[in-house]
C-alpha cells in the first residue's frame, strides 16, 4: 500500500512537471520553459528526495525494527545518496507521547541509528550520516489515538539537515 | 532566655534566630501530634490570628505573613484554618496570656500567635505555637528576621516550625521548585526552565524559549541544576548556576547526554549518553571530568538516580524485556531488578528519607505516580491518568510532585502535588503549561 502511494507521489510530481514544462502554465507565459517532458525535473532536488522518494519511516510501539515497506523507502534513499555523493543526512529519530521523556529519548536513537545502519549497509557512507533523537518532543500529528501516534514514531532523514551525532 | 539556633543565609540576606520565650509555669506537657504516615482523614482544625503589627510600617507585611503560614499549612491537608469571623478572642499583644477557653470553645486544637516589627530596612517576625487543649505551648517561642523583601521565606520557615512540631516530621514550605514552562500548540511547544518557590510564587525563568530544555534537576547546596538543552541541535547536558546563570556545557561527552542527576555529595553527575543508537548510563566526575561507563548491553538503560547515602542508584532498563526498575552499586556492576507488577516502571527516584523509590508506571494504558519500598515490596498507585510523569520528592520525603498531560490535540503538561498517602491532590498554580519539576532541599 505504502508502495504504491509513494509511486503515486512520483507520477504527480513528473506529470506536474510535464504539464508546467510544456505548456508554460495555466498563463500561458512560457519563458521559462527549458526543456520537454520528464527531463526537467532535478532528481538531485531535495523536493525530489522529499515528495518521489520520502523522507519519513515509521515504527511500531516501542521498537525500532525496520518495516518491509520502511525498507524500501530507504533502499530509494540510499539510491539517491549513492547518486548524490556530496550530500550529507541528519536522520531524526521520535517517539510516540505514550512514554515516559527519557525513555523515548533513548528509543528515538534506537530508531534513528536503526535507519543509519541500513543505509550504511547500502552502501553510504557513515559519515555523510549523524542522528539526532527528539524523543516525544516533536510530534508532527497532536491527537491521542493510534492514527497520530503511528505517524509520530518515526525517523525522517533530512537531507543537509543540521547537526547530529 | 538563652538562644537556641542562629541560622545565617547571607546570599539571602535572611537571619533567623530561634529564641526560648518564658513559658506559664501551670503548662501541661503538649498532647498534640498529627500522624502524617497515613491515619490521618480529618485534617486538625487551627487558628492563626492577623499576627500582630508592632508598628505602623508592618500592618500590610503582617497581613500577608499570616496568609502565607495559613496557606501553607492548609496546602498539606492535614490542617484546617477555622475561620477568622469565628474566634472570639483576639490577639493584642504577643505576650498576654491566651484565653484557652475561647479557643478551646471554637474547637481550634492549634494557636498561632505571632508578631511582626518593621524598622531600618530589617523586618522582624515571632510566634509562638500552643497546644490548645493541653493549654500549653509546643516548643519555643521563635523569632526570625531577614530582610523585607524576604517575607515569604519568613512565613514559610514559620509554617515550617509549625509543621514540624504538629507532625514530628521537618516541613518543606521554604523550598523551590525548577521546572520546564511550556508554550505553544502541542506541535510547535516553546520550553524553557524556570524557578518558582514550591507554592508557585516569586516564578523567575532562567532561560529563553529559543532551545528545547528538558529535565532540570537541583544539586544537594540547591544552588546548581543539571538540565539537558538541544542548543547546540543535539541533547547535552547543561549544568548553571541559578544565581549567576553561568553555564557549563560538557562537551567532551561522546553522542547525546541527558537525565542527568547530582551524587548526594554533589561531586558527580549520573547521567545517559546515546552513541550510536545505545544508551547506557555514566558517571562524570565534575572536578576531574572523568567518565565512568556503569552499564553495558544493547538495552536502553537511564532516568538514575542515587541513593542518599550516594552508595547505589536505581534506574530503569528494557533489558528484560519491558521498562523495569533496577538497582546497583554506585561504581556499576550487576544489577538486580525490584520491580515486578504488570506493566512498565520508569522514572525511579530515591526518597531522601531513603524509605522508598517513586517511580512512573504505565499499564492498561494509562500513566500512574507511584511509591515502592526499596526491595520492591509494598507497591502503591497514587494517582492514574491519561500521562501522569515523573514524580519529584518533597525534603521531606511525604510529597511528590509530577506533571499530569491531558489527552488530545489540545494536551498539555500542568504540574501536580500528591502526598505519599494518595490524598491532597492538587495542581500547583503555574502561568503557562509546566512540566519535568524538579523540588529543592529545603533552603538555608
Amino acid at each position: 500500500m505504502k508502495y504504491l502511494i509513494k509511486t503515486a507521489a512520483v507520477l504527480m510530481l513528473l506529470v506536474t512537471a510535464a504539464c508546467t514544462s510544456t505548456t508554460g502554465g495555466l498563463f500561458g507565459g512560457g519563458s521559462d520553459i527549458r526543456g520537454a517532458g520528464i527531463g526537467s525535473i532535478d532528481e538531485t532536488s531535495l523536493e525530489y528526495f522529499e515528495a518521489a522518494i520520502g523522507s519519513t519511516v515509521l515504527f511500531e510501539v516501542n521498537q525500532s525494527s525496520l518495516s518491509g515497506s520502511s525498507i524500501a523507502t530507504l533502499n530509494a534513499q540510499a539510491g539517491w545518496l549513492n547518486a548524490n555523493p556530496t550530500m550529507s543526512i541528519l536522520i531524526e529519530g521520535h517517539a510516540d507521547e505514550r512514554g515516559t521523556r527519557e525513555y523515548n529519548i533513548a528509543l528515538g536513537s534506537k530508531r534513528a541509528s536503526s535507519v543509519r545502519d541500513y543505509l550504511v549497509s547500502q552502501g553510504v557512507a557513515d559519515a555523510r550520516i549523524s542522528i539526532v533523537s527528539y524523543g516525544k518532543e516533536r510530534p508532527i500529528a497532536v491527537c491521542s489515538n493510534t492514527s497520530c501516534w503511528s505517524q509520530n514514531r518515526r525517523a525522517v532523514t533530512i537531507v543537509n539537515g543540521g547537526m547530529g551525532v | 532566655m538563652a538562644v537556641l539556633y542562629r541560622i545565617n543565609s547571607i546570599a539571602l540576606g535572611l537571619m533567623l534566630a530561634f529564641i526560648a520565650f518564658a513559658v506559664p509555669v501551670n503548662a501541661q506537657q503538649p498532647t498534640l501530634k498529627i500522624d502524617v504516615t497515613g491515619g490521618v482523614i480529618e485534617p486538625v482544625p487551627f487558628a492563626i490570628p492577623v499576627f500582630i503589627a508592632e508598628n505602623s510600617a508592618s500592618t500590610a507585611i503582617a497581613n500577608n505573613i499570616t496568609r502565607v503560614i495559613a496557606e501553607d499549612l492548609i496546602s498539606t491537608g492535614l490542617f484546617r484554618e477555622i475561620p477568622k469571623a469565628a474566634h472570639i478572642s483576639g490577639v493584642s499583644n504577643f505576650n498576654a496570656p491566651v484565653q484557652f477557653a475561647d479557643w478551646r470553645a471554637i474547637n481550634s486544637q492549634a494557636l498561632i500567635v505571632g508578631a511582626v516589627s518593621s524598622s531600618g530596612g530589617r523586618l522582624t517576625v515571632k510566634f509562638r505555637l500552643w497546644d490548645v487543649f493541653a493549654q500549653a505551648p509546643m516548643g519555643d517561642g521563635v523569632q526570625l528576621s531577614g530582610s523585607p523583601e524576604n517575607w515569604r521565606r519568613i512565613a514559610h520557615k514559620v509554617a515550617d516550625a509549625v509543621y514540624s512540631r504538629l507532625t514530628g516530621e521537618t516541613g518543606y514550605f521554604d523550598s523551590k521548585i525548577v521546572f520546564v514552562s511550556e508554550t505553544g500548540p502541542k506541535n510547535d511547544r516553546r520550553k524553557r526552565l524556570a524557578i518558582m518557590d514550591y507554592d508557585g510564587a516569586g516564578l523567575t525563568y532562567l532561560t529563553s524559549d529559543e532551545n528545547l530544555v528538558l529535565a532540570p534537576r537541583f544539586s544537594p547546596n540547591n544552588r546548581d541544576i543539571l538540565y539537558t538543552s538541544y542548543e547546540t541541535g543535539v541533547p547535552r547536558v547543561y549544568l548553571m548556576n541559578v544565581d549567576t546563570l553561568q553555564r557549563r556545557v560538557f562537551t567532551n561527552l561522546p553522542g547525546m547526554g541527558f537525565a542527568p542527576r547530582f551524587s548526594p555529595d554533589g561531586g558527580k553527575i549520573v547521567m545517559s549518553i546515546s552513541e550510536r543508537g545505545n544508551t547506557d548510563i555514566y558517571t562524570v566526575n565534575l572536578s576531574s571530568g572523568q567518565r565512568t561507563r556503569l552499564t553495558s548491553g544493547p538495552a536502553i538503560n537511564t532516568a538514575p538516580s542515587y541513593s542518599p547515602d550516594g552508595k547505589q542508584i536505581v534506574f530503569e532498563s528494557d533489558r528484560g524485556g519491558s521498562q523495569q526498575i533496577y538497582i546497583m552499586s554506585a561504581n556499576g556492576g550487576d544489577a538486580k531488578r525490584i520491580s515486578f507488577g504488570n506493566g512498565s516502571y520508569a522514572t525511579p527516584v530515591w526518597s531522601p528519607r531513603s524509605d522508598l523509590i517513586a517511580f512512573t508506571k504505565i499499564v492498561s494504558g494509562r500513566f500512574h505516580i507511584g511509591v515502592m519500598r526499596v526491595d520492591g515490596t509494598q507497591e502503591r498507585l497514587l494517582t492514574a491518568s491519561f500521562l501522569d510523569e515523573a514524580p519529584t520528592w518533597s525534603p521531606n520525603g511525604r510529597v511528590l510532585m509530577f506533571f499530569r498531560v491531558s489527552s488530545g490535540a489540545k494536551g498539555a503538561p500542568q504540574i501536580y502535588s500528591v502526598d505519599i498517602t494518595g490524598r491532597n491532590l492538587h495542581k500547583v498554580p503555574t502561568p503557562t503549561f509546566a512540566s519535568d519539576p524538579a523540588w529543592s532541599g529545603l533552603l538555608k
